[in-house]
């Protein structure tokens, strides 16, 4: 079958070649001089050109109207709602730059295409046209940095970081684990070398601020209200991705990452703005973190406060006693094997 | 004093042309195999070694997106004949995941640094810098030579990786520990990874080797009135290249070398509280982070030193095509330097939402979109190059026009994502892989094509086939903007890249069909490039015999004799008299006149501006 394969490839090239070779042999009995053939290919792609710009540009913004339902929706978030915002205009910028430019480009390819009675105009150097295209994006790109560096001090405001309440977003390979920080609002300390089976977070059993921290597999979050996440990792690089939040924070080990918003929309009122019953928030990882990079993710759901409440109060404590005895028990197992195997060293 | 030793070059190479090349050495060259082929320390042969190995470089990595394209495009569909290819990593013809980024990996390095920076800089800074700056050869043939053979080892040890039981590299071309260095969280982070590290390395020495040759080429063997204003701006570029390749790469192999002790040897520089395959491990006080910025520290500037040489030989290819003098030769050249400097203090912007300081980010948005002005600038020249011009649809020239094409499209939505604000969004997306495939990519791509189907009489004394050159360019742009203008809308929609499928997740089901357009294209762009191989190793042969000047152009390279010799001219080195863009000149009987021509054999076309290029 291989062998097939490689002789029909082999083949097919020959065959080529000696198509090559006839088509050349018959363009030179054509008596078709190379003048006559430049003329023809400037003709046609000058055309080419201008009919590329014709067609294409119209089929970019009909792409840009049929696809705008897939686009994400409106932003879940408050900060989001600023990022749009400056999305927008961003775009309107870009999109007549855009315009402005392919037209030029693809016009003077048609209408300056070669004609053996003209000549081109000497023209190399004109002081006055080089400022304004200087100045002039100068000006425009001032402006989109000033307000594009507004949202970003707004969205990072370390004084606000302080204020929300506090979810750990733990990540490894290749889940997420959130951890909530229960009524005092303090997430106790952990530490990687803390982790067992049970204490997957490796959470520190000692400290108090434990206490009251929840585990979830999901994040669930209260509408209208601040959020801090506190991002960890305990094996590679992940990233703690809310898409329809605009809210996106890497997870690094050996250092805790934060990101700060306030949900704005509640996923049953998310489902009706769409018009899609089966709408759900998500949170995908999006910085490769291994073989099923793909398929690392967890559930979101914006709940009224009520529902919110509720709804932790039913989840499981960090700790309970039990767990603790287990993995006070797990430890001596441990430092029992440990010291076999430092002795068996 | 410069002058001197312009003189003192020129003549100790003219006494050893005469002397050694004339006689013995093209007889040795035309009777030994190895002396022409391997060994030759011949400027214009190791031109064609770099292309050549770019060429199947390339190919393989385009067969690398070409399968990860289907498996994106038809996640649930089984294609037999990829274990016939690939064995067990396509078992049942189903793609296995771990290759899949395998495959994104080293598509992404093969291109970026083997084609877009080996293939692109090795061919034509070592073909035009000496031709057009009126050189026998580059500074150090030796050297050069080297050069070569480290690339070339580079491509095989990384080729190699592929054969090897773990599979090769799969962290992504910016393998970002901890994922490449432990072994225990991707196979491909094993003996994949050190291949990978040891073909880099390799790829470094190579690409400082060349890049100390094109810079002292430029600066010390310019022929007689070849000052630096009147250098063609393909020149420049490779020479403002060269200086970017040789003052980031270094950067490069110390993060790699101190990525290879953490691997190795058991430092802590990038890792620390690491918790993996239920143990925890024993580094501690590296930061990853510090990896990202040393990477960056030469990423930036790699994404100028793959696009500043196809901006130069596009700048070249459009005004001889255009048969007008470039517009702005000044301001182009400073747009470079602006851009070369810039994109030194920008690698934040890859950053933004990897934990590092929100305040530095701001630094680095600044910084960032500043890059936009001098772009804007060489834009509008190019424009302006084109207005009122007498343009000649060769394929280079359409090559050309497609290049300004895609670096507008490409180049506008970097504002984007230079913006930390918005880039928060669509970081990691098909946002960006869109963005850079176009700007980067696809312009870097398009300039290397204008140059071959330019440079190619230059090099193998025929012509290429006009006919599928056209057949190659429109199958080409079509594709280009098939495969990479839709992703946008991924990008936008949310859809993280390097993901293996995307049928876990409801929301991104819509996207099912645009996933096949794409692939569809992609095939469509494939095609294309077996025209283009067709076309040139057909021409090699068979091709049209050259003429002296094909295009008319003015450069010295066309003033040198179509059969290569070594030492470039039989006689005495031609001297300099104009600046390389007078097309068109008023009063001038032909629409060019060569650089060699000087002003007193020219009375009816002289200025009194003359004298300022």
């Amino acid at each position: 079958m291989n062998l097939l394969l490689t002789l029909a490839v082999v083949f097919g090239i020959l065959v080529l070649v000696r198509i090559a070779n006839v088509a050349q042999m018959a363009a030179e009995l054509s008596g078709e001089t190379d003048e006559e053939e430049e003329e023809k290919a400037n003709k046609w792609n000058s055309l080419g050109f201008l009919l590329f710009m014709v067609i294409g540009l119209p089929l970019m913004v009909y792409c840009a109207i049929k696809w705008r339902p897939l686009m994400l929706p409106v932003s879940a978030s408050e900060h989001g709602v600023g990022v749009d915002k400056l999305m927008d205009i961003n775009w309107w910028v870009l999109i007549i730059t855009f315009f402005i430019t392919s037209i030029l480009l693809f016009w003077f390819a048609y209408k300056y295409r070669y004609n053996k009675n003209r000549r081109s105009y000497y023209f190399h150097d004109n002081m006055k046209l080089e400022m304004i295209w200087t100045v002039v994006p100068t000006i425009v790109l001032s402006g989109l940095i000033v307000t594009g560096l507004i949202e970003w001090n707004n969205i990072t405001d370390i004084a606000k970081t302080d204020q929300g309440m506090k979810v750990q977003i733990y990540a490894k390979q290749f889940d997420f684990t959130a951890r909530y920080s229960g009524k005092d609002n303090k997430l106790g300390s952990s530490f990687f070398r803390n982790i067992t089976d049970t204490n997957p977070l490796g959470v520190d059993s000692a400290d108090t601020n434990a206490a009251d921290d929840k585990f979830s597999s999901e994040l669930v979050m209260p509408v209208g209200e601040e959020i801090e996440l506190v991002i960890n990792s305990r094996d590679v690089i992940h990233s703690v991705y809310l898409p329809h939040f605009r809210a996106q924070m890497n997870a690094v080990p050996g250092m805790t990452t934060r990101f700060h918003f306030k949900p704005t929309i509640t996923t049953t009122k998310m489902k009706e703005i769409t018009g899609n019953p089966k709408f759900e928030y998500i949170m995908l990882c999006n910085k490769i973190c291994g073989v099923a990079h793909y398929n690392m993710k967890m559930p979101v759901r914006v709940l009224e406060k009520d529902e919110f409440t509720k709804w932790l109060r039913e989840q499981k404590r960090v700790f309970t006693r039990e767990s603790l005895n287990a993995a006070a028990a797990a430890d001596s197992i441990k430092a029992v094997v440990d010291s076999t195997v430092v002795s068996a060293k | 004093m410069e002058v001197n030793q312009h003189n003192e070059v020129s003549t100790h190479h003219d006494d050893h042309g005469h002397h050694g090349h004339d006689d013995h050495h093209e007889h040795e060259e035309s009777n030994n195999f190895f002396a022409k082929y391997v060994f030759t320390t011949d400027h214009k042969m190791i031109s064609k070694q770099f292309l050549i190995t770019a060429i199947v470089m390339a190919f393989l990595a385009m067969a690398m997106s070409m399968i990860f394209r289907l498996q994106l495009a038809w996640p649930d569909v089984k294609f037999p004949f990829l274990e016939d290819v690939l064995g067990r990593w396509a078992k049942d013809g189903k793609l296995d995941p771990g290759f899949y980024l395998a495959l994104v990996t080293l598509h992404g390095t093969i291109m970026v640094f083997f084609v877009l920076t080996g293939g692109l800089s090795g061919t034509f800074a070592n073909l035009l810098i000496p031709l057009q700056v009126g050189a026998r050869d580059m500074a150090s043939g030796f050297l050069n030579a080297l050069s070569f053979w480290f690339f070339f080892v580079s491509t095989l040890v990384m080729c190699s990786s592929l054969f090897i039981e773990a599979g090769p590299a799969s962290a992504g071309w910016t393998i970002y520990p901890p994922l490449s260095a432990l072994p225990q969280s991707i196979g491909g982070s094993g003996l994949g990874m050190t291949l990978w590290l040891i073909s880099m390395a390799l790829f470094i020495a190579s690409s400082l080797l060349g890049g100390i040759n094109y810079v002292t080429t430029v600066l010390n063997l310019r022929t007689k009135g070849m000052n630096m204003t009147k250098l063609p701006l393909t020149v420049w570029a490779l020479f403002i290249t060269a200086i970017l390749g040789v003052l980031s790469f270094p950067v490069l192999l110390a993060a790699a070398l101190l990525l290879i002790f953490d691997r190795s040897f058991g430092t802590s520089f990038f890792l620390s509280d690491i918790f993996i395959d239920g143990a925890p491990l024993d580094y501690a006080g590296g930061s990853p982070i510090l990896f990202q910025h040393l990477f960056w520290f030469l990423g930036h500037p790699e994404v100028y030193i793959v696009l500043l040489p196809a901006l130069g030989l596009a700048s070249e290819v459009i005004s001889v095509n255009s048969r007008k003098p470039i517009f702005g030769y000044k301001a182009m050249i400073g747009s470079m330097l602006v851009i070369a400097f810039l994109s030194f203090i920008v690698w934040g912007h890859h950053m933004f939402i990897t934990g590092m300081n929100p305040f530095l980010g701001s630094v680095f948005v600044f910084t960032t979109l500043l890059v936009a002005i001098p772009s804007a600038v060489k834009v509008f020249n190019y424009l302006t190059t084109l207005w009122k011009g007498n343009i000649q649809f060769t394929p280079q020239m359409m090559f050309a026009m497609g290049l300004v094409s895609t670096f507008i499209t490409g180049g506008l939505t970097g504002i984007i994502l230079g913006d930390s604000t918005l880039d928060i969004n669509v970081h990691d997306t098909y946002f960006v892989v869109a963005h850079f495939h176009i700007v980067m990519g696809s312009s870097a791509i398009f300039g290397m094509f204008a140059g071959v189907y330019h440079w190619f009489p230059r090099m193998y004394g025929r012509m290429m086939n006009r006919k599928l050159g056209y057949a190659h360019f429109w199958l080409t742009l079509l594709g280009v903007y098939g495969v990479f203008f839709p992703m946008h809308f991924l990008g936008l929609g949310g859809v993280p890249r390097r993901y293996y499928s995307n049928t876990g997740y409801e929301a991104f089901n819509a996207f099912v069909d645009i996933n096949v357009i794409i692939t569809i294209f992609a095939i469509l762009a494939g095609f294309a490039q077996l025209i283009f191989a067709f076309n040139f190793f057909y021409s090699i042969y068979r091709g049209k015999k050259s003429v002296q000047n094909p295009w008319k152009a003015n450069t010295l390279e066309w003033t040198a004799p179509v059969e290569h010799l070594h030492g470039n001219w039989p006689g005495e080195l031609p001297t300099v008299h104009r600046w390389p863009y007078d097309y068109s000149k008023p009063g001038a009987p032909e629409d060019f006149i060569p650089q060699t021509v000087p002003y007193s054999e020219t009375p009816e076309s002289n200025t009194p501006d003359d004298h300022k290029h």
